[in-house]
């Protein structure tokens, strides 16, 4: 790695907020509420990073997101649960062993959440990534159909649509920021350097690819499988933070969530899947005001229940017929477009 | 310009005179309410809301305070629950809170509110998994097995029936608890469970979970859909000719069971929560519940989720009003001492594990209509 | 298994299988001329649904005219959803049309639920739909019979109109190249409106008679068999008529028939669909009937 100015900007930042953050939770100088938007932004821009390596630069249109997400936090609610709230929660069938004892520190059952759901991408790749667009679209579509329904049926493993409580709340404030943290360096690294420029070859040109001599379908496993990875990952910190989980919310409607955060950031921008996650969870948390009645001194509307999900789906539609790049398109937000923004202004 | 100014200045004036007029009230209390009003689960979620509010209206102000209702959507979302009731607890600050239709919602919900110390109360949330190791949590409603094992026992002691099956939603957790706890009871009684069949939510086709059921000849099948669900079912075992009784649980509980079903919801069975608009002997407190629900929505039948969200309502305020004082924490000592409050639906006291404990009723649809027939207390 | 039951089990698979087709194929149709995944089409079927409602319940208008009111009613929100949601993104990425169809189709589902509230509400079936006949030990109900009929002349129609007319052609012709056909002379923009008419009319029809045998309607109504009926258009092939009548019958009897056979693994029924979607496009990644589409360089 050159050691140069950016660099140490980069390690400068990171660290100023990773320290503002502990001192914001250590102090409570935030409200709870606050925190908690704040958190669900991090965990939402780790799948939102990881959906754009699929689909943004690898140009892999996959819809199976919420499948590894599901992994992911089974596996880590399964590692950090005590055993005997297993014991107690499993009323359906009685948990089987090893799974009944087993109990890891958070860490591993991140670290766990990501591998599982990455061997799981394994196992989907090789049959599905031979397949082009919308085809692969529904087939991965279909795969994270298929591993939901198994959570639903395999009750003595999963509790199934009853769901698990009580996950341990290890996901704290500045755990979801370091994953994140780790997320982008690793990506960063990895689609700054030539691996990322095979993917963006690959995703702009899959013959002339070929051509090169690169081997694209070795490429697509790995970019599909270190997004699976990473899902996992937020899979497992959104069952944690969130201290429940069940089948029913990894629906399809889940990944949808996630491709409007990369759609909105722009594909193939890992600054503009940050900037997409934290403007859409703020705008969905702050249309709630909409459904309240609305008193303005001389005459008053009652709160429409339901309206904010028409006003939301608008906004989406007006962003796409608008602004279909996104916020940033595949340009990157760094020290140099800053200062370049900043000379412009001058 | 010289309008516009004029108009200005009555603006003015009238919110001065608004907050003037505020300020002279006491202090609102706030009780926060978080229901499913859009997505899968919004019919529940508004009618739980209406019968919320018709309490409201009928006990607005308690130590004399006026009583504020603030109103948030979980959008039948559980991340949703979770961002309402974070933001209930924190921005609006209540002092309790109610909600919600749909037990993992609840859970959602109840893990917020036992971090902020605010006392919830669940409306018709029936999964056992609700209020385990919660303090702070409670619900108007009775749980899964409770029910489950109250289904068996009247289809086995009362009705002598000694074959059952089940047809449930396997995505469904209600559905899924309840069929489970049915069974068990059943056998335990002595009766025999010949099939379990399964389908997952949003299917509308039960035809070929019915032909097998018909070829396995039970005397009834318990099926604990939505009712909207359970009435498609209805139909389509009459369709195919099945000779067997259904029997539901409280989810069929809405007066559009019977225009869904039409004639095939004839010999239908289900167990609720002890409160019918047909009931022979109604309660004092029923009868009016039932006299302001009629002038207050008088299009719309009496439910029971607008019995179960009036009662929610309804403990949290008997709840301050022994407690004194609006403090949540005095709050939740008194929803948890709450003993035979004579309620809509019957006398309610809340038990070790926080569940409102009540009789089970049971509706049967005879011509058309349908009936009160009992109430039935389970044998395990 | 008695031969009754299999009879039984066959019929039922019949008709739900010819809903899947004719939902399938308003799928096929769009996505064969504009290469788009139109995911308001299930939300098209529970407008169509609504109106129906509306009409006979609400107004107490006789059937028959509730329905071609519904048809007309779906078919013009049909064409200014194309015009005002997909047109202007017709040369943009393809993921951009596929999010403004999934915006358009939240948009529906939100908005039904604000105006028609989240209720689900009872059909009135027509008398005549009710009986039911009686061979052996099978029970056919006249819906029953109805439905498979009525998608089996929609869909001659449908065929006659794409095969035998000039609009036809001229969707045949956009579906292979858009660009020639605009220099051929075609009003490309009316054509594709006419296909969406034509797809929005055929949801409505599906979604009327979907209210007829599962006789209720309410906002969500659309999702589950919009989802299952575009499984079965890729299935069969998407982009063809004939392969989306082919995968939804497949896949009314497969998932009926993993119940009938398999009844203790019932709960495994969706994945059975899936996992079969996933086998054919891994052996035949066009699906059953679908065309190789040319990879152009």
């Amino acid at each position: 790695m050159r050691f140069n100015l950016t660099t140490l900007g980069n390690i400068l930042l990171i660290l100023l907020v990773g320290g503002g953050l502990w001192l914001v939770e250590r102090h409570e100088l935030i409200g709870d509420y606050q925190i908690y938007i704040v958190k669900l932004i991090f965990i939402n821009a780790i799948l939102a990073l990881s959906l754009n390596l699929i689909y943004g630069f690898t140009g892999l249109f996959s819809l199976g997101h919420a499948g590894f997400m599901a992994i992911g936090a089974y596996v880590g609610a399964l590692c950090t649960l005590l055993p005997e709230q297993k014991e107690m929660m499993w009323i359906l069938d009685p948990i089987i062993w090893p799974f009944s004892v087993l109990h890891t520190p958070f860490w591993v059952a991140v670290l766990a959440g990501g591998v599982v759901a990455m061997l799981f991408a394994v196992v989907i790749a090789v049959p599905v990534l031979r397949l082009g667009d919308d085809y692969l679209g529904i087939a991965t579509l279909g795969f994270a159909e298929i591993i939901r329904v198994f959570i639903v049926n395999m009750s003595s493993v999963t509790n199934g649509s009853l769901g698990i409580k009580g996950i341990p709340a290890e996901a704290t404030l500045l755990t979801c920021y370091v994953w994140m943290i780790i997320t982008l360096i690793v990506l960063a690294r990895l689609l700054f350097g030539n691996f990322g420029n095979v993917l963006r070859c690959i995703r702009d040109n899959e013959i002339a690819a070929n051509v090169m001599g690169i081997n694209v379908f070795n490429y697509k496993v790995l970019s599909f499988c270190l997004g699976a990875f990473f899902a996992g990952v937020g899979g497992a910190l959104l069952g944690s933070h969130l201290s429940t989980i069940d089948p029913k919310m990894f629906n399809f409607l889940l990944t949808f969530n996630v491709l409007m955060f990369v759609v909105a950031g722009g594909l193939g921008s890992l600054t503009g899947s940050l900037l997409g996650a934290g403007i859409i969870t703020i705008l969905l948390e702050w249309l709630r005001a909409i459904e309240e009645p609305m008193d303005f001194g001389l005459f008053e509307i009652p709160g429409i229940p339901g309206m904010r999900m028409v006003v939301f789906s608008l906004i989406l539609l007006l962003i796409i017929l608008f602004r279909r790049e996104g916020i940033m398109g595949t340009r990157e937000l760094t020290w140099k477009s800053l200062r370049r923004l900043g000379r412009k202004k001058a | 310009m010289k309008l516009g100014k004029r108009l200005a200045g009555l603006a003015m004036l009238a919110l001065t005179l608004g907050f003037a007029g505020q300020a002279a009230a006491a202090e609102p209390i706030k009780i926060g309410v978080y229901l499913p009003l859009t997505g899968q689960n919004a019919f529940g979620g508004q009618l739980e809301l209406e019968g919320i509010q018709l309490a409201h209206k009928q006990m607005p102000t308690v130590l004399d305070r006026p009583i504020e209702l603030v109103v948030v959507d979980n959008k039948s979302d559980k991340v949703e629950a979770a961002n309402a009731v974070k933001r209930l607890t924190e921005r609006d600050k209540v002092v309790a809170l109610i909600g919600t239709y749909g037990s993992s919602l609840a859970m959602a919900g109840a893990e917020i509110t036992e971090k902020a110390r605010i006392p919830g109360v669940g409306t018709s949330c029936t999964n056992p998994l609700v209020t385990m190791g919660k303090k702070y949590y409670f619900r108007a409603c009775f749980i899964d097995p409770y029910q489950g094992a109250a289904a068996a026992t009247y289809a086995f002691e009362n009705l002598g029936f000694k074959k059952a099956a089940v047809l449930m939603d396997m995505t469904n957790d209600y559905a899924v608890g309840l069929a489970n706890f049915f069974s068990r009871s059943f056998k335990k009684l002595g009766g025999e469970v010949v099939a379990s069949l399964k389908y997952s939510s949003g299917d509308q086709d039960f035809t070929a979970q019915l032909t097998e059921l018909i070829a396995k000849k039970p005397d009834i099948v318990f099926m604990p859909a939505y009712f909207a669900e359970g009435a498609i079912i209805m139909k389509q075992a009459r369709e195919l000719g099945a000779t067997f009784r259904l029997m539901g649980a409280d989810a069929m509980d809405n007066p559009d069971t019977v225009k869904l079903a039409g004639k095939a919801a004839e010999g239908f069975l289900h167990t609720t929560f002890p409160y019918d608009p047909t009931m022979p002997t109604m309660s004092g407190e029923a009868k009016k519940f039932t006299d302001a629900w009629k002038a207050a929505y008088p299009e719309k039948d009496t439910n029971v989720n607008g019995a179960l969200g009036y009662n929610s309502y309804f403990m949290i305020y008997d709840a301050i009003k022994r407690a004194g004082s609006a403090d949540p924490e005095a709050i939740t000592k008194a929803l948890a001492a709450t003993k035979d409050l004579v309620t809509p639906l019957g006398t309610v006291s809340i038990n070790a594990t926080h569940d409102a404990e009540m009789p089970v009723g049971i509706i049967e649809y005879k011509d058309g209509k349908r009936v009160y027939v009992g109430e039935v207390t389970p044998k395990q | 298994m008695t031969l009754e039951m299999f009879f039984q089990h066959c019929f039922n698979a019949l008709t739900l299988g010819s809903l899947y087709a004719l939902i399938a194929i308003g799928y096929t149709m769009v996505y064969g001329i504009l290469r788009l995944i139109n995911f308001a089409h299930g939300d098209i079927l529970m407008v169509g649904a609504y109106f129906v409602f509306f009409g006979t319940f609400a107004y107490g208008w006789p059937w028959g005219l509730a329905a071609i009111l519904a048809i007309v009613g779906a078919s013009v929100i049909g064409v200014a959803i194309e015009r005002v949601a997909y047109r202007p993104l017709r040369d943009a990425p393809r993921i951009s049309a596929l999010i403004s169809a999934i915006a358009v189709s939240f948009f529906i589902e939100s908005l039904a639920v604000v105006v028609f509230s989240g209720q689900p509400r009872p059909v009135l079936q027509p008398e005549w739909l009710i009986s039911e006949w009686q061979l052996g030990q099978v029970r056919i109900p006249t819906l029953t019979a109805f439905v498979p009929a009525m998608t089996a002349i929609l869909v001659a129609v449908l065929l006659f109109v794409v095969y035998k007319t000039k609009p036809g052609l001229a969707m045949r012709a956009i579906s292979k190249d858009i660009e020639t056909t605009r220099l051929m002379g075609v009003r490309v923009d009316n054509i594709i409106a006419f296909t969406f008419c034509i797809g929005s009319a055929l949801a409505a029809a599906s979604g009327i008679m979907w209210a007829l045998r599962y006789p209720q309607v309410h906002p969500y109504m659309g999702i589950m068999p919009g989802l299952k009926a575009f499984i079965a258009a890729v299935f069969g092939g998407i982009g063809s008529i004939q392969g989306a009548v082919i995968g939804g019958l497949a896949l009314g009897f497969v998932e009926i028939m993993t119940v009938a056979f398999l009844p203790e693994l019932s709960g495994y029924r969706d994945a059975f669909a899936f996992i079969l979607l996933v086998l054919v496009l891994v052996i035949k990644p066009t699906g059953l009937l679908g065309e190789r589409m040319e990879e152009k360089i």
